[in-house]
């Protein structure tokens, strides 16, 4: 009798405790936030493609159907290990077929060469080359992701992909490269003698 | 914490927690009398000066300009113009190495004075009391007034924010050793900067100013105290000598007790800072008319013969003001921009003299011995005992040599002042406040690039739509221009009309049949009639045919 009481109370302890989480499940749910759109807010957005997607999007919807973390040169391997963070696998050297990690670029037209033939306009994954058909076109320095696109379908080759030069903003308190320039700079606070 | 305004009234000084005693080494600059120098060959003044943007150029190469003349126009953001310091022309506008420890380059305009000092008009408003705060404040941003104590932030811009305010405070604590730039300021010109504080606290709506300074500067505190005589809007306040006690926040728990809240401004705690220096360009500014053209800058350190606080022309390179003091340099020549303690050492000496610059410093090699090697940390804790921001200074390395950005701003790294007197205690000689520096720069610098893939990302998704939406607007173009067609083609069916290709090719076989008629010789007026009607008839046809196909034209044109 004991043991047909108990797992009566048991039983509807159960129910109501399941009718209980039921309900929280169903009211309090929260909506996570899809993996592909975390993977998209890691990866440098350059839309280079030189993952083999075109563009960071589809790559990050490839990662999150189980592709390699390690086809992407512009996020190097900060994006990797954020990646591998995220994604609870083990972070892995790039993919050197993918390419190197190299310094950031933006694109230049010379101006006076361009032709304006709109092939590195419609090129650009990111809107950044402005012009018109038979008019100069030029690049939109600070929309410019350093891609690479534009350059290889100008008829005439005047894009170069310059080197971003750093500016006093911008500057990473290199100081060993400064005293490579000039030897007697130093770091401040000096020590006083008494 | 807000309620203490009675212990404030009295006088009572607070304490913060850590600071460090250096050598103050204020003389023997601090005794010299203010003096001007000789106007250089050249003055550089980059675009920026200051924090914020730099703004647009109003002069071109060759142009002459006049003593006070604007030479830029700030732009929508916090910039601040910057003004010719002495009549000149314009020999350049180029990049030229900019005051900044880095020695990059920034876009400068070069002038070459003419020494005649010729003014642009002035536009004094000396019955400050008659004009309104949105006027002054608009005056003061139109002089390029930044904040002359250290990060030259816009004082327009400080002034502006409208928040309840207790008190001003004038910082006048100069507590890094060497610097004795505001010290000669307050001795020579005490009642100038008191009109400035005064019309201060009549744009800000405050009711009393507290002038803090330092007890090792005897003949400032009495001149200072002389000039405020019996004035209830001013209060001298007295405070101890001890490093960092002029940074803001340290000041300002020194004298209300408040703390300003991480990531927060001395505006949320109902109190405003600015510097003796500020108060006096506020002067200058309102009362003369004058914008800021000049401050004043120490020139210290063993290496000069002639030491002291001078006047220089904002743009005046710093090898000329080497020169002028008698500069001497031994087998380690460096100047330091700024103090011993959180200045940088000047990568090259032809920068220039910007707002922030306080103080020049060129020390001998045993004066300031260079730091040696760095040694490994051995946690002994007496960084931790200096920070006047509660920081854990050795913890704080560990993180950044880490590069464990996360952990960093955990452990409150952006509440680090860069004080340095964690540094200036190390025994093993770590440049702590190096590693901050850096860490620092990369955090915002990755928040930035952070910042630029979310913008790249938007455009690229906003080109996907477009590209997808001009696909479908020309697909259904297509469809619409076959429809078009199509319908066109039925209603010439139902009309009866005749296709116009069938119409063309009818066209066709009567010109050819007319070309035989007209070659074939005329045998008599009736076939030549019928001809002829036959030729009417046929150009009325034409024409119909070609209106249908002109309306069925339209009729696809419309659609599309």
């Amino acid at each position: 009798m004991s043991i047909v009481s108990a797992i009566i109370a048991l039983g509807v302890l159960a129910l109501i405790f399941g009718l209980v989480l039921g309900f929280a499940a169903v009211k309090f749910r929260v909506e996570s936030d899809p993996i592909v759109d975390q993977i998209d807010a890691i990866l440098p957005q350059t839309q280079c493609g030189q993952c083999g997607y075109p563009g960071c999007r589809p790559y990050a919807e490839a990662i999150a159907n189980g592709d390699e973390i390690n086809k992407c040169p512009p996020g190097g391997e900060a994006t990797i290990k954020e990646l591998a963070d995220l994604m609870g696998v083990e972070a892995k050297p790039l993919d050197s077929a993918h390419g190197e990690e190299a310094v950031k670029t933006v694109a230049v037209i010379r101006e006076d060469e361009c032709i304006g033939c709109t092939k590195c306009i419609q090129a650009c994954p990111v809107d950044a080359i402005l012009g018109a058909a038979k008019q100069m076109h030029t690049v939109i320095a600070h929309e410019c992701t350093g891609c690479d696109l534009c350059v290889e379908p100008c008829p005439v080759d005047c894009i170069d992909m310059v080197a971003e030069r750093p500016r006093p903003e911008t500057w990473q308190w290199d100081l060993g490269q400064i005293q490579q320039r000039h030897p007697e700079a130093q770091a401040i606070p000096v020590k006083m003698v008494e | 914490m807000r309620g203490n305004i009675s212990d404030i009234e009295a006088g009572v000084i607070w304490t913060f927690p850590g600071g460090i005693h250096p050598p103050e080494r204020k003389q023997p600059a601090s005794d010299k009398p203010l003096r001007r120098i000789a106007l250089p060959q050249q003055l550089v003044l980059p675009l920026r000066q200051h924090i914020g943007q730099a703004g647009d150029l109003l002069v071109a190469e060759g142009d002459r300009v006049l003593k006070g003349q604007a030479l830029t126009k700030p732009g929508l953001t916090n910039g601040l113009p910057v003004h010719a310091p002495t009549s000149a022309t314009v020999i350049a506008i180029e990049p030229r190495a900019t005051a900044h420890p880095s020695g990059l380059s920034e876009l400068s305009i070069v002038l070459s004075p003419d020494g005649e000092e010729r003014w642009i008009e002035k536009k004094p408003l000396a019955d400050f009391r008659q004009h309104d705060r949105a006027e002054l404040i608009a005056t003061i941003k139109a002089a390029g007034i930044a904040g002359l104590g250290g990060a030259g932030f816009p004082t327009a811009q400080k002034l502006a924010q409208q928040k309840p305010l207790d008190y001003l405070i004038i910082n006048g604590v100069e507590c890094e050793p060497y610097i004795c730039a505001d010290d000669r300021l307050m001795r020579e010109h005490a009642e100038e900067i008191l009109t400035g504080v005064d019309i201060l606290l009549h744009i800000t709506g405050i009711e009393k100013a507290l002038i803090a300074i330092e007890d090792n500067k005897p003949e400032a505190i009495q001149a200072m105290r002389d000039a405020i005589a019996e004035r209830s809007q001013f209060a001298l306040r007295i405070v101890p000598t001890k490093y960092p006690s002029g940074g803001e926040k340290q000041l300002i728990q020194l004298l209300t007790g408040r703390q300003v809240p991480s990531k927060g401004l001395p505006m949320d705690i109902g109190l405003l800072m600015q510097n003796v220096g500020t108060a006096f360009a506020v002067k200058r500014a309102i009362i003369d008319g004058e914008p800021l053209l000049e401050r004043v800058v120490t020139l210290t350190g063993e290496a000069l013969q002639q030491p002291g606080c001078v006047w220089a022309l904002l743009g005046t390179p710093i090898a000329h003001l080497m020169e002028q003091a008698g500069f001497t340099p031994d087998n380690l020549p460096r100047v330091i921009m700024g103090g011993p303690m959180m200045g940088f050492t000047l990568p090259a000496l032809d920068v220039p003299v910007v707002k922030t610059t306080n103080c020049l410093l060129a020390p001998t090699e045993k004066e300031l011995p260079p730091t040696r090697q760095e040694l490994a940390c051995i946690r002994c804790g007496a960084c931790a005992d200096v920070c006047p921001a509660s920081l854990q200074p050795q913890q704080l390395q560990w993180l950044a040599k880490a590069k464990d950005y996360d952990a960093l701003e955990q452990q409150q790294l952006f509440d680090c002042i860069e004080c340095g007197a964690c540094a200036y205690v190390c025994p093993s000689e770590i440049p702590l406040v190096h590693y901050y520096r850096k860490a620092k720069a990369e955090i915002k610098n990755i928040a930035r690039e952070k910042a630029k893939a979310e913008i790249a990302r938007e455009r690229f998704e906003a080109r996907q739509q477009r590209l997808e939406r001009e696909k479908e607007e020309r697909l259904e173009r297509h469809r619409k221009a076959a429809e078009a067609r199509q319908k066109a083609k039925q209603e010439a069916q139902q009309s009866g009309a005749e296709d116009p290709v069938q119409a063309a090719l009818e066209r066709v076989k009567r010109k050819k049949a007319e070309a035989a008629n007209a070659e074939a010789p005329a045998t008599n007026d009736k076939p030549q009639k019928s001809a002829a009607v036959a030729a009417a008839i046929a150009r009325a046809k034409a024409k119909k045919a070609k209106q249908q196909a002109a309306d069925a034209a339209d009729n696809e044109k419309d659609e599309s």
